[in-house]
């Protein structure tokens, strides 16, 4: 028992020794035609993921059995913590998670090993020995700036405990679906890199990529869904999206990674945008990188910033510069190599998907200057300035609408040329109606009409316009509706419901901060809130004062909600959770305040306490929305065309998206 | 990145987007360098505490090993003193408790504990375990004080002068160049001044 943390540092640097092995032999071989190296690749994949899960295993291990002599269970556990959070503990701080990251890096790599028969072996070594380098960089982090294993000596005998703010369900799943995304880019990126060596790029093996972006994206969609969901629920403050720099660090990659999925599918198909998808794939990796260093590197924590290592920020950094530098010199030096694709007319599809992307890559942009513009005022001595919702909020909103106003076109458009009036006519009626809907949602509505106006037309000209496209297909006899068609309809079908989500808890919630006495009653957004008082509620390793608020409607009883306010007995830190009664079209969202007056005042004695009410119209629409759109990645990724063996040479395979 | 690379760009076109792109990229890293320098600084993010310059607040708060016995701000007045808050639950402290600890052997200054949010029976154990630097021991446990001081968290340490003044703040560990560099040359204005 008392060696096993060692164990899992020595799994650790063997893990690093055999990344130096996957990456040195194969891309040599692969560049001198030394098939015995080249078949290095396959085998260094599969041992480095057993060494790495060996490692991850061991530091769970090390969790469960609550060996506080381990620094990092020390610092992130405690005897008290209930036994699901002890195996979620291991990736509740630094090391944990960036070893999870190196094991999610192991996983899609050796996936990668398995999956690739069908391409020819020196592709697979030069992906392979890729991925192997970017694990160089991982693993020598964890070894020499943020070792897991580090002993704590003599042992403490009792740990820290776990923040608070991660002992929940979602915080449970989070991260490690966040990762699968961040990382998952890793794939496209390799082998853009790999093609940028081999100077051409095969339609081939593109085709061979776009699930694992797919794959990748949809992950990256559920793992951001699920952090602002987690933020709803926990924070007690009943938003869904703060453009919070760590929030903003997961949004980029998935900015770029949405491009990267339109321009991927115009390549592959036409063999347009060659240099621009390779820098697409590049982009979305880098900043999947940029997230992890912005977030871990301390150098835009807001939170509570005591010191952060030096070091690791440094070490991070220069594996970044070396990363991006070095792909962006590669792709300067033989970008320019790629043949160019089939020409296209103004009107047609490859137009379309460039407006996305330029729209798409704009978005991006403007969220990594308003995130690093802080950074850029303190260094130049502007003062302490935060960028917030103001700013991000206008410039994403100006950016999105052209795209939404564009999207129903892009299934409609033929690809290379075509006749700008057939798809308008197809869309005209469609778009008068979703104009119509939304004038008749502005008179209807009970406040902020122009907000739910946007949000009605916009959403339903999305939604009726990709209904159009599923008419056509059905309709159009003989032609198939493949799983790709499928998965960008459902995907497309997520930003209708997103749309009516995001907008009309807008332009309809509303909320009260109030001081309750029990007993009280207070009416909002139709419905009746009454406050019960607070009593005291035992957890496992937490006091909490809790909270009973009968919610009335027409005067029946609805529900009771319970918000809590938890004190956990590691660190006295106080955290609220909201009592919410989740309704697919309005939640009810309850959050206790604080006991109101001092010690000796007689509202005290009443039990008086603040508390904040909200009814939030359609607000589950935002991450039902999210979830489609995942989902039309998943979907999109089984299409059969993508598993057809390279080696068949298959034709010009049809012309959906 | 936010690159204008245009792949289909003319023959002269590219030279010039890699130049661009360079400068953008080295101007990124650049900026990037920065804020890992800054980072090390654990009062970055923290505003200058707007007490400094200005009376300690008043408190009056048991002491750890005698809970029978208040202590408040007049009871200290008369000559500076260092007011280190801590707690058991901080494994930064003890990072900078041997720090600390040497410091508090050289008897410039008086060093009161203040212990936040803790358990008395945690904090006297952790004192007996790794030594007991401070003079006395002012325990917070609900952490009420600790707003009026604007702590927002352990390790955090003042400098009050003998008037009580907060004459400076330290939010993070101690270590020997802040002690140096920051704590002892105030101390010495400070006796200067006198």
């Amino acid at each position: 028992m008392q060696a096993l943390p060692e164990l899992g540092q020595v799994a650790l640097v063997l893990a690093l020794l055999v990344a130096l092995l996957q990456a040195a032999l194969p891309l040599a071989g692969a560049q001198r035609g030394n098939a015995a190296w080249i078949a290095v690749a396959r085998p260094a994949a599969y041992v480095q993921l057993l060494l790495v899960a060996g490692a991850f295993a061991v530091l769970t291990t090390a969790f469960v059995a609550q060996d506080f002599s381990v620094r990092y269970v020390a610092e992130n556990s405690n005897s008290l913590l209930p036994l699901v959070y002890r195996y979620t503990a291991v990736w509740g701080a630094h090391e944990g998670s960036q070893l999870l990251w190196a094991l999610i890096l192991a996983g899609w790599t050796a996936a990668v090993a398995r999956f690739s028969r069908s391409l020819p072996d020196e592709v697979v070594a030069r992906v392979l020995g890729v991925m192997g380098l970017v694990s160089i960089g991982f693993l020598s982090f964890l070894i020499f700036t943020s070792n897991p294993f580090a002993r704590l000596l003599p042992a403490v005998a009792e740990g820290r405990d776990l923040n608070p703010l991660l002992q929940d369900p979602g915080m449970i799943a989070h991260p490690p679906i966040l990762y699968l995304g961040y990382v998952g880019f890793v794939v496209p990126f390799a082998f853009a890199v790999a093609a940028l060596v081999d100077g051409r790029m095969d339609a081939r093996w593109l085709r061979w990529t776009r699930p694992w972006t797919n794959i990748a994206w949809g992950f990256l969609t559920c793992g951001i869904a699920i952090g602002s969901w987690w933020a709803y629920y926990e924070l007690g403050w009943g938003g869904w999206w703060f453009w919070d720099p760590v929030e903003n660090a997961s949004f980029m990659p998935w900015l770029a990674g949405a491009a990267l999925l339109h321009s991927q599918a115009a390549t592959e198909k036409r063999g347009s945008f060659r240099g621009w998808t390779v820098l697409l794939a590049i982009a979305a990796f880098s900043l999947s990188l940029l997230g992890t260093f912005l977030v871990r590197s301390g150098v835009l924590t807001s939170v509570h910033a005591f010191a952060a290592d030096p070091a690791r920020g440094l070490f991070i950094l220069v594996f970044l510069a070396i990363v991006i530098g070095g792909s962006l010199l590669l792709y300067a030096l033989r970008a320019p190599r790629f043949e160019p694709g089939a020409p296209f007319a103004t009107s047609s599809r490859e137009t379309l998907l460039l407006a996305n992307n330029l729209l798409l890559v704009c978005a991006c942009g403007m969220v990594l200057l308003g995130t690093l513009y802080p950074l850029l005022a303190d260094a130049l001595d502007l003062g302490k300035i935060s960028v917030g919702p103001p700013y991000f909020g206008f410039l994403f909103v100006l950016l999105m609408a052209p795209l939404v106003l564009l999207l129903p076109f892009g299934p409609l458009t033929k690809w290379q040329r075509e006749t700008a009036s057939r798809p308008l006519a197809m869309l005209a009626p469609w778009l008068a109606l979703a104009l119509v809907l939304g004038a008749v949602a502005y008179f209807f509505a009970p406040q902020g009409p122009w907000k739910t106006a946007a949000g009605v037309a916009a959403s339903a000209w999305v939604a009726l316009g990709t209904l159009r496209f599923v008419w056509t297909r059905v309709r159009g006899s003989g032609r198939a509706f493949t799983a790709e068609m499928l998965g960008m309809v459902l995907a497309h079908a997520g930003i209708a419901v997103f749309l009516v989500g995001a907008l009309l808890v807008e332009a309809q919630q509303s909320q009260r901060e109030l001081a309750m006495k029990p007993g009280q009653t207070v009416e909002l957004g139709g419905y009746a809130f009454r406050f019960e008082g607070v009593d005291e509620a035992r957890g496992p390793n937490y006091l909490s004062d809790r909270g009973h608020v009968q919610v009335l409607r027409d005067g029946e009883p609805l529900v009771l909600l319970h918000p809590e306010k938890r004190a956990y007995a590691s660190g006295g830190q106080v955290m609220t959770e909201a009592g919410i009664h989740a309704g697919p079209f309005a939640d009810v969202y309850v959050a206790l305040g604080e006991p109101l007056g001092a010690a000796d005042d007689p509202d005290r004695a009443a039990g008086a306490w603040a508390v904040r009410v909200h009814v939030k119209p359609f607000v589950r629409w935002i991450w039902l929305g999210a979830a489609l759109m995942a989902l039309g990645g998943f979907v999109a990724a089984t299409d059969r065309r993508f598993r057809r063996r390279v080696a068949e040479r298959a034709g010009v395979a049809g012309e959906a998206a | 990145m936010n690159q204008p690379i245009e792949p289909a760009a003319p023959k002269r076109g590219p030279r010039l987007a890699v130049v661009v792109g360079a400068l953008c990229f080295i101007g990124f890293v650049a900026l990037l360098s920065y804020g890992v320098l800054q980072s090390g600084r654990g009062d970055r993010e923290a505003l200058p505490s707007p007490l400094i310059g200005k009376p300690a607040p008043q408190f009056s708060l048991p002491l750890l090993h005698e809970p029978g016995r208040n202590v408040s701000a007049k009871d200290l007045a008369g000559a500076p003193y260092v007011l280190n808050v801590w707690g058991s639950w901080c494994p930064e402290c003890r990072v900078e408790h041997p720090v600390l600890t040497r410091f508090a052997l050289s008897k410039r200054v008086r060093v009161v504990g203040y212990n936040l949010k803790d358990e008395p029976e945690d904090a006297l154990r952790w004192l007996e375990q790794f030594g007991n630097p401070y003079m006395l021991v002012l325990a917070d446990r609900d952490g009420r004080a600790a707003i009026d001081w604007g702590i927002y968290g352990a390790p955090e340490t003042f400098l009050v002068d003998a008037r009580g003044i907060v004459r400076w703040k330290h939010v993070g560990a101690l270590d020997d160049a802040v002690i140096d560099g920051q704590l002892v040359p105030l101390l010495r204005k400070l006796e200067a001044g006198r």
